[in-house]
């Protein structure tokens, strides 16, 4: 795998981590999500993690930096799954990630980024897309 | 195992998660230790230029646990006690991979000498 794929649902950009990635793959996917915010216009990111049995601080910097790149680009990132082991040693380790939104799930990520139009995950072409255009 | 590529510190993870599974490491403990093996091992490959982990599991009394040690021929660390204070680096990173891998672990031991290279032994127990 060289890209991890983003989808698109409704006005929000789907990334679902599902497997231990290595830390090119990782500042691959920093790069291609805020190339897809600009193109599609999104409002919201939500990056699935429960696929992810851990997060170091390269991940967690990771996330950080998508947030904060995606909030400059007027989109709110969510962070949803994480496993409570992968929390307890977060913190241990030192990282807060005061700056990442998180929910439980994907469900309440979507509530949290004000985007629940699941009936969209055809994406670019699904009627009621509004103004959003996606070159992806 | 070797430490050259990026592809590598994704095989150490797997392989200290297999090890510390078969010693009996709860979950939460299993997932401290392959963080702190995720944390060297990559500035094994960033810093000491590559190296090497031996990965050991111990199931003596009273302890049962992995053992792990990193080791490169790179540059060194002039001072260690820097190196090892939160925030601490020379490469851009957040700093809180020596300092976080040690409070992860039961056991952390490093020596460096520069010009010759790094080697830090850490241990989880339960
Ligand atoms: N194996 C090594 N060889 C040489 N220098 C190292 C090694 N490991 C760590 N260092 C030094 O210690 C610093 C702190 O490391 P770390 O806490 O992992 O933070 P980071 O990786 O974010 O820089 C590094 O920036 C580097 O200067
Ligand atoms: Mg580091």
């Amino acid at each position: 795998m060289d890209r991890i794929p983003i989808l698109k649902l409704g006005r929000a950009l789907l990334v679902s981590i599902q497997v231990d990635i290595h830390d090119r793959l990782a500042k691959a996917l920093e790069e291609d999500l805020s190339e897809r915010i600009v193109a599609t216009g999104a409002r919201g990111v939500m990056i699935d993690i429960s696929g992810l049995e851990i997060v170091d601080s390269f991940m967690g910097r990771m996330l950080d930096n998508i947030a904060a790149v995606s909030r400059l680009l007027d989109a709110d990132t969510v962070v949803v799954g994480m496993r409570p082991a992968v929390a307890i040693t977060l913190v241990e380790l030192g990282l807060s990630l005061t700056g990442v939104k998180t929910a439980l799930n994907v469900e309440r990520g979507m509530t949290l980024i004000g985007s629940g139009q699941y009936e969209e995950i055809e994406g670019d072409d699904a009627p009621g897309g509004g103004d959003e255009r996606d070159e992806g | 195992m070797p430490i050259r590529e990026s592809d590598d510190v994704v095989r150490v993870r797997q392989a200290v998660r297999v090890q510390a599974v078969a010693a009996g490491l709860g979950l939460v403990d299993q997932t401290k230790i392959v963080t702190a093996a995720s944390e060297l091992a990559r500035n094994t490959l960033d810093y000491g230029l590559g190296g090497t982990v031996r990965i050991e599991t111990f199931t003596g009394n009273p302890r049962r646990g992995v053992r792990l040690t990193f080791e490169d021929n790179g540059p060194g660390i002039p001072d260690l006690e820097r190196a090892l204070t939160d925030g601490y680096t020379t490469g851009g990173g957040l700093g809180l991979g020596l300092s976080g891998a040690r409070r992860l672990c039961n056991e952390f031991e490093i020596e460096s000498v520069v010009g010759q290279g790094t080697r830090i032994t850490i241990a989880r127990w339960k």
